[in-house]
């Protein structure tokens, strides 16, 4: 049962985290206007950001805003507002108010069987407790140490999928 | 005077436990405290620094500024910011009403959240984040999304293009600002701002990375979007900007944002590159205001001495120049590392 005096100040943090999470992710799906979505998804990685705060894991929550809720998010917006040719009320199309709710209920409660399999199968190595204090010393440690080939292999095809698009929007020799 | 805020503080938790609180909570409201306090010196501050920037823009105009309000003027800002509480809340009808009136409080907290990592004196912050370098560039990265919304919201084509801009400007020039510090990060192995301001007893950061300084500076101006890089703004070509239909208190609160942001990217800069809180004779609390606004007023000085530059130039600039000049400082940074250790100086 529910027990007040086990009840910490960290539970209480990380269920109002975990509640602003949900209910920003819900509203990625469930609005209407796709730039509300598009908001409501920032505030998503902004609520797991802290989710790795709160875990100690502080690189991993900074890189989450700065890379998802401060640039990816803004390209979303950018293509967004580039794309868009329908009034802005009715233009989220996997909303299910505008859409089809039988196949994204059945694709949605596939994902979510698959997501509980996972959680459920796997054997989480640290188990409650947060972790170390220099997360970001021993991250660069297994980054540039131990999967430095992988790393840099990661960094070249990004580099190469940035070229390819530069190329694709510019039209090659053509121009 | 040293430690007088830390005393305070200490002061103030034992005292709330000796009331029976839980030490755990006790440092939460602590916490609270502090964030009332640093909000309340922002605004305060901001009363000073708009009188401040009045005067030495009519001083490089060679003008008087404001003048009637006071001894020199000085209460002008309190009349202005009168004016602009008691003004109409005016809400255009074609607006997005809720992206309209979000825009301005996203803005504000953003900003005001830039403060929790600044070491304000010696074991003086609000939060000691190890990442807290990091932090500060992050969080410094959201304000685009309020200008975005701004520009949207407000369903005009002044503001939409004055935000356009501004997330152009504001992604280019993130690149160079991330990596003009990542010379000093090398040099002290460490994200942590209180132990990059240790490392610099001896020698000033600006001192070992002159250039990583300046293309701070520059890149700072344009993530500010102040003169000479206020594309966004711009009134001559875009009426304001993002800014355009707002009024009253809205417009106020993305004014006092902007100067939050200066002030914080100014403490930045005073604590990376200027020694941090490390001075002769003065407590750690009162060196740290100076050299914040030894750096504002240069900020000043450059927007009201420099042309607005075209937004072309501006991009071409970052990318041609600024991203370069700062991947060859660290470069260099690491070069000069193995030198000085293979030496044995280090």
């Amino acid at each position: 049962m529910f027990n007040l005096a086990a009840f910490s100040l960290y539970d209480a943090v990380f269920i109002l985290i975990a509640g602003i999470t949900v209910t920003a992710a819900l509203g990625v799906v469930l609005f209407k206007n796709i730039i509300y979505s598009a908001l409501s998804l920032i505030l998503a990685f902004l609520g797991a950001a802290a989710v790795y705060f709160q875990l100690n894991a502080g690189f991993l929550g900074v890189i989450q805003i700065l890379v998802y809720a401060g640039a990816i998010s803004v390209l979303i917006i950018f293509a967004i507002m580039l794309v868009m040719n329908r009034p802005a009320g009715e233009s989220n199309l996997s909303s299910p108010r505008t859409r089809e709710v039988f196949t994204s209920a059945t694709i949605a409660a596939m994902l979510l069987t698959a997501l509980v399999a996972v959680i459920g199968f796997t054997q989480w190595p640290l188990g409650g407790r947060p972790g170390p204090d220099n997360s970001t010393g021993l991250l660069a440690e297994l980054m540039l140490g131990d999967y430095v080939i992988a790393f840099e292999a990661a960094a070249i095809l990004l580099l190469v999928a940035v070229v390819g698009a530069i190329i694709l929007a510019k039209g090659g020799e053509n121009q | 005077m040293e430690p007088l805020f830390i005393n305070l503080a200490e002061a103030f938790t034992g005292w709330m436990i000796s009331l029976g609180l839980d030490p755990g909570w006790a440092e939460a409201v602590l916490l609270v405290v502090k964030w009332i306090i640093v909000v309340t010196i922002i605004t305060v501050n901001i009363i000073i620094l708009i009188w401040l920037e009045r005067k030495v823009s009519a001083f490089f105009q060679e003008r008087l500024g404001p003048n009637r309000l006071g001894p020199f003027g000085i209460f002008q800002t309190i009349a202005d910011a009168i004016k602009l509480l008691t003004k109409e809340d005016i809400v255009p009808s074609a607006a997005d009403k809720l992206i309209f009136k979000t825009a301005p409080m996203f803005f504000i907290v953003v900003a005001v959240m830039l403060y929790t990592v600044i070491p304000m004196g010696k074991g003086m912050q609000v939060i000691n984040l190890n990442v807290g370098l990091l932090f500060f560039i992050s969080v410094g990265s959201l304000s685009t999304i309020a200008l975005l919304m701004a520009g949207w919201g407000s369903n005009n084509k002044w503001s939409l293009m004055g935000a356009v801009r501004s997330v152009a400007q504001m992604v280019s020039y993130a690149i160079p600002l991330a990596f003009s510090l990542l010379g000093v990060v090398m040099i002290t192995g460490s994200l942590n701002l209180q132990d990059i301001v240790l490392a610099q007893d001896k020698w000033w950061f600006v001192i070992l990375q002159p250039i990583a300084f300046i293309t701070y500076f520059i890149a700072a101006t344009a993530e500010l979007n102040r003169g000479p890089f206020d594309m966004p703004e711009a009134e001559q070509e875009l009426t304001g900007g993002a800014y355009t239909e707002y009024t009253g208190m809205r417009w106020a609160l993305f004014f006092l944002a902007e100067y939050t942001n200066l002030v914080a990217v100014s403490a930045l800069m005073a604590t990376v590159f200027l020694g941090g809180w490390q001075g002769p004779w003065l407590p750690s609390w009162l060196w740290i205001i100076i050299k914040t606004y030894a750096i504002i007023l240069v900020f000043f000085w450059v927007k009201w001495t420099f042309p607005r530059i075209r937004m072309d130039h501006l991009m071409s600039f970052s990318w041609k120049v600024l991203v370069p000049v700062s991947l060859g400082n660290i470069l260099l940074t690491g070069a000069g590392i193995y030198f000085c250790r293979w030496m044995g100086w280090c």
